[in-house]
């Protein structure tokens, strides 16, 4: 890759990166994944066995500080700029390597402590996520907060002088079962305004009483799970920012995972495309040529137009915030991409046809039946971190400027 | 090559850089005082017989915009096209009539993309001093903008061609000093440069829905020399593929002007909800309008970024089907949005939208005229899929 009139430091960067993933990055992970913020390694103590090399890339990285490239050094990433980030980003793409290690550590909670944390918070779980020894879960929605999230009740009352004790349950922890540590916004005040009496509090998942328990989805097994917490003892120290001032913190987190979920269905570049392509040639049993079916052709064309202008957006926007330019463009992308990703699957399923109506065992490809799955899958993506209604109204008053309504 | 459409070579610059946000507030300060949206309703009812300002045209000369991306040693700044999108959108803004993209983008882009030296030397300088204005014949009634549909043709006689046939939607036809027109050369497309003067050639000057002047220009018997083929006559061999290329950089270039009348249109929507008070609190406090105005400011963006993309690629792509596809997803993106936006402009103003006395409902007139200019979604969709092998 190169980029029209980069400078000859970032040119000289970027042949520096392409040489050491070709000299120590494993060769069998060449090729092998998009590499999206979920696509990889998760870590954490509870993780199945994984493949020798997906722990060596690793370890190679990390003795660089580059499983988390922007990150300052003492915290154990690579202190680099995003521009020279994006560089690291570019080069993983052109060999299709995977991120070292990836999760909610790096696009959630790592980002947030490194806002609002304090220093010895930062020392201790930054490493542990660079390093990924700790695997992290959200806590955030719960039965009666979903998209109206400052209802949480969970609740947290002192317990001494140095601990709390936390009561209630929280949902949606994806990956709760998996996971070492969540974060969770609790309730510490019941009687300020919503807002006003939450905490955010990290908590450690094998401390006594947090049992997680896994959710079933309509496209069938999930990541999701909810997780219920009793009696829990958390230390005093454990509280990111003010107690009682969790919700700014919460807001700020939510403002990364919105720009996680948006590049993470900024796939690679063409994917779309080249899988609904796949998927009309062989359900049109069209092996070349021009596709048969014109209507079916405008609508592939239609969505991959939309991803090719997507993708651009991206970029443009990490242009513009590269350049230091206003940043509020970012808040649209986690409906964009959303909404295109429900759109490729509803071309993908018009695409198959009955081929796409089967659900389990023979009779059905194991193709076709995944993708049935996802395109049940991708329904969430427009409720998960934040509903496209929610997205809508953000847009709405704080980058547009419109009134709020009068209650 | 784009790495975003195609294989992962490059990443597109997609931000202006100083000089070039400095030349969009040049552009933008200038529109804003000099070409209210409002002139238009005085052109049309005044029946101005030039349909535009001369005056603006030879002021845009002066500051150098019309040569912005005309080489230097005929005249020009020698800057990108990209830049000269950047005028364009401002221009957009304010939906100026001056033949902007007759001469600007079809003209002098023919001449760039075919002229020979000769032609090139005489004509772009007379363009970028603002003297002279250059359109393009392409379409006839049937042919829906793809001239191979045409049935124009050139014969050729003792001592050049003669030209017969019956061209539409000809941009600025009735002021044009010189008109580039399609015609069959046998089975080959050929770009022939024809004086307007010549004896047989008739045109009949159009009222536009979206007030920006055309014409039919009408061919019987024109008699041309063979210096009048664009590129001289080895031009004959390509005068298809010229034309392919110049109507890319005009869906490029149209969408940029889309893009500047597409924001204007939002901008000016959204004061209007926040000033507007009905049932004791102002339109834009209410859901129903707040997120179906979210969703156009999306659109915006995404139109916006396929625009840079496109205009950028013109300057670093030598591969003429990477401009290709980075026109039609830019035309397409900025189509859909400036329709979109400029239809629930009017729904959210309400009856004073559907008044000629207020500017909005010109914008839904050039959404609609630039929906169906330079090719439809629907035909820029399979151009698309045609380009990608599918």
């Amino acid at each position: 890759m190169t980029e029209a009139g980069e400078s000859a430091e970032l040119r000289e960067f970027r042949a520096e990166m392409r040489a050491f993933m070709l000299e120590q990055a494993p060769v069998s992970l060449r090729g092998t994944s998009p590499s999206g913020p979920f696509d990889g390694y998760w870590g954490g103590k509870l993780h199945p066995p994984v493949d020798p090399d997906v722990l060596r890339w690793r370890d190679v990285a990390l003795a660089r500080g580059l499983t988390a490239p922007t990150w300052a050094k003492p915290y154990g990433g690579a202190g680099l700029t995003y521009e020279h980030a994006k560089v690291f980003y570019d080069e993983m793409r052109v060999l299709g390597l995977p991120r070292p290690v990836v999760g909610f550590g790096f696009a959630m909670i790592g980002p947030t402590l490194l806002q609002f944390g304090n220093e010895a918070q930062k020392r201790e779980h930054l490493p542990k996520i660079c390093a990924g020894e700790v695997r992290w879960c959200q806590g955030y929605s719960e039965p009666n907060a979903g998209s109206d999230l400052a209802n949480v009740q969970l609740s947290c009352e002192p317990d001494g002088d140095e601990h709390f004790i936390l009561n209630g349950q929280k949902v949606w922890t994806s990956h709760a079962d998996r996971s070492d540590w969540i974060f969770c916004l609790v309730r510490s005040d019941r009687r300020a305004k919503k807002q006003s009496g939450i905490t955010f509090i990290l908590v450690d998942m094998r401390s006594a009483g947090v049992t997680p328990r896994k959710i079933e989805l309509i496209s069938g097994a999930s990541p999701f799970c909810e997780t219920f917490f009793e009696n829990v003892r958390v230390p005093r120290a454990n509280v990111v920012g003010e107690i009682n001032a969790g919700w700014t913190v919460a807001k700020a987190l939510l403002g990364h995972e919105r720009a996680m979920i948006g590049q993470s269905i900024g796939r690679d570049p063409g994917s779309t495309q080249r899988e609904l392509v796949h998927l009309a040639r062989k359900h049109l049993d069209a092996p070349e040529g021009p596709l048969p079916d014109p209507l079916l052709r405008d609508r592939v064309a239609a969505v991959s137009m939309e991803e090719a202008a997507f993708q651009l957006t991206l970029d443009r926007l990490a242009q513009t915030r590269a350049a230091g330019g206003p940043g509020h463009e970012s808040s649209i992308m986690k409906i964009v991409a959303t909404e295109l990703k429900q759109r490729r699957f509803e071309a993908g399923m018009a695409l198959a046809g009955a081929e796409g109506l089967g659900w389990e065992g023979d009779g059905f490809d194991a193709e076709d039946l995944a993708y049935t799955r996802e395109w049940l899958r991708s329904r969430a993506n427009t409720i998960e971190g934040g509903s496209s209604e929610i997205q809508l109204n953000i847009i709405a008053k704080q980058v547009l400027g419109l009134p709020e309504a009068k209650g | 090559m784009s790495g975003v459409i195609s294989n992962g070579q490059e990443t597109l610059r997609l931000v202006l850089d100083e000089q070039q946000q400095m030349l969009r507030s040049t552009v933008r300060q200038f529109v804003d005082q000099h070409a209210p949206v409002g002139r238009l309703r005085t052109l049309r009812d005044s029946r101005d017989a030039r349909g535009f300002s001369a005056d603006i045209w030879r002021d845009m000369a002066g500051l150098g915009w019309l040569g912005i991306q005309l080489p230097e040693e005929h005249d020009g700044l020698g800057l990108g096209f990209f830049d000269l999108a950047v005028v364009l959108e401002q221009c957009g803004r304010r939906l100026m009539p001056e033949p902007l993209v007759s001469t600007l983008l079809l003209g002098a882009q023919a001449l760039l993309l075919g002229g020979d030296e000769a032609q090139r030397a005489t004509l772009l300088p007379a363009i970028a001093g603002g003297e002279k204005l250059v359109t393009l014949a392409f379409d006839e009634r049937g042919a829906r903008g793809d001239a191979r549909r045409g049935k124009a043709s050139a014969s050729r006689v003792e001592g050049g061609f003669v030209l017969n046939g019956i061209k539409t939607g000809v941009l600025d036809a009735h002021v044009a000093d010189l008109l580039v027109v399609s015609a069959k050369v046998g089975h080959t497309l050929g770009l022939f440069l024809v004086d307007p003067a010549s004896p047989g050639v008739k045109v009949t000057r159009h009222v536009a829905l979206d007030l920006r002047n055309a014409g039919t220009v009408t061919l019987a018997d024109v008699r041309v020399g063979p210096e009048a083929v664009l590129g001289g006559l080895d031009g004959l061999a390509y005068g298809g593929a010229v034309l392919d290329r110049v109507l890319d950089r005009a869906r490029i270039g149209l969408a940029a002007e889309m893009l500047g009348a597409m924001e204007q249109a939002f901008e000016d929507t959204m004061a209007y909800l926040k000033e507007r008070v009905q049932f004791d609190r102002p339109l834009g406090s209410f859901q129903a309008l707040q997120h179906r105005a979210a969703r156009l400011y999306t659109s915006i963006a995404l139109a916006r970024s396929a625009v840079l993309a496109a205009a950028r690629t013109v300057d670093t792509s030598t591969d003429p089907r990477e401009v290709a596809k980075l026109a039609a997803l830019a035309k397409v993106r900025a189509s859909e949005a400036f329709y979109d936006v400029a239809r629930e402009a009017i729904q959210m103003h309400g009856g004073i939208g559907m008044t000629d006395e207020h500017d909005i409902g010109f914008y839904l007139k050039r959404a609609q005229t630039t929906l169906v200019s330079f090719g439809t979604n629907d035909e820029l969709r399979a151009r698309w899929a045609e380009l990608n092998g599918y």
